[in-house]
């Protein structure tokens, strides 16, 4: 099952810039790779990657199989309001992984 | 099996490999026509966006990739997306990156790889509907994306 590790400042000051990094364990085959006997390994891949803060979309990124195995994105976001940033994955095979951290803005 | 047979096979495969490794290959004429698809008619100006790439990579399947865009990101003036294309991958596009005035900053990092020692380019979209392209080229000694898995 996907694992994914997410770096968010448990609390923030309102108006303040946050940078978010995000790392998931997913192979990202290419589906442009050969086994050693000639034989077209199919794509993998993740698709998408959106991050919302209280439900408004902040950052989206839209993935192709040139972005390395385990994708890793660092964005940044304005601390508006203490709630919940939600981190959602989908990808090819009915791949899909959701997780959410909460942030406090002081 | 005889030795033959062996360098027979070794031979057959030798050659699907590398037809396939030739067929799978974008062109600057891919990128150019990939960037002008997703620009239409307007005009793409070189500037205000920097790439941060290691001039020369080792390993082509994980190469940091960081992308700033002189912006001041307000709700009046901001980055729409930012859209990575390479030259040299099997094809031309790496990611589209959408971001907002919620941003604050216009700086994104991630990992891409890169076929071959090639230039990346980033074309910015602002939200007053002009385009900016900044680019970084990288020396890549060990490829990515083709290669056989062992």
């Amino acid at each position: 099952m996907a694992s994914a590790l997410i770096n968010v400042p448990p609390s923030a000051r309102r108006g303040e810039i946050i940078q978010i990094k995000t790392l998931i364990s997913h192979v990202m085959e290419t589906g442009y790779r050969r086994t050693s006997l000639g034989v077209v390994i199919p794509r993998d891949i993740l698709r998408l990657f959106v991050c919302s803060y209280n439900g408004e979309e902040v950052f989206r990124a839209e993935i192709h199989p040139a972005i390395a195995a385990n994708p890793y994105f660092a964005f940044n976001t304005i601390a508006t309001e203490s709630g919940t940033l939600v981190f959602t994955w989908t990808g090819d095979n009915g791949f899909s992984a959701t997780e959410s951290v909460a942030i406090r803005v002081e | 099996m005889k030795r033959r047979d062996f360098l027979a096979v070794g031979g057959v495969i030798g050659a699907a490999f590398g037809l396939g490794a030739a067929a799978v290959r974008a062109t600057p004429a891919e990128v150019k026509e990939a960037i002008l698809q997703l620009t239409g008619t307007a005009r793409v100006t070189a500037g205000r966006v920097t790439l941060d790439l290691p001039p020369l990579v080792e390993n082509g399947n994980s190469v940091p990739l960081t992308i700033r865009v002189d912006s001041p990101m307000t709700v009046a003036d901001h980055v729409k997306a930012v859209h990575v294309f390479v030259e040299k991958n099997p094809q031309p596009y790496v990611a589209s990156l959408h971001l907002g005035p919620r941003a604050g900053r216009a700086s994104v990092s991630t990992r891409i790889r890169l076929a071959d020692s090639q230039t990346v380019v980033a074309v910015c979209q602002m939200s007053d509907g002009s385009f900016w392209s900044g680019s970084a080229e990288s020396v890549v000694t060990l490829a990515a994306c083709t290669e056989p898995s062992s």
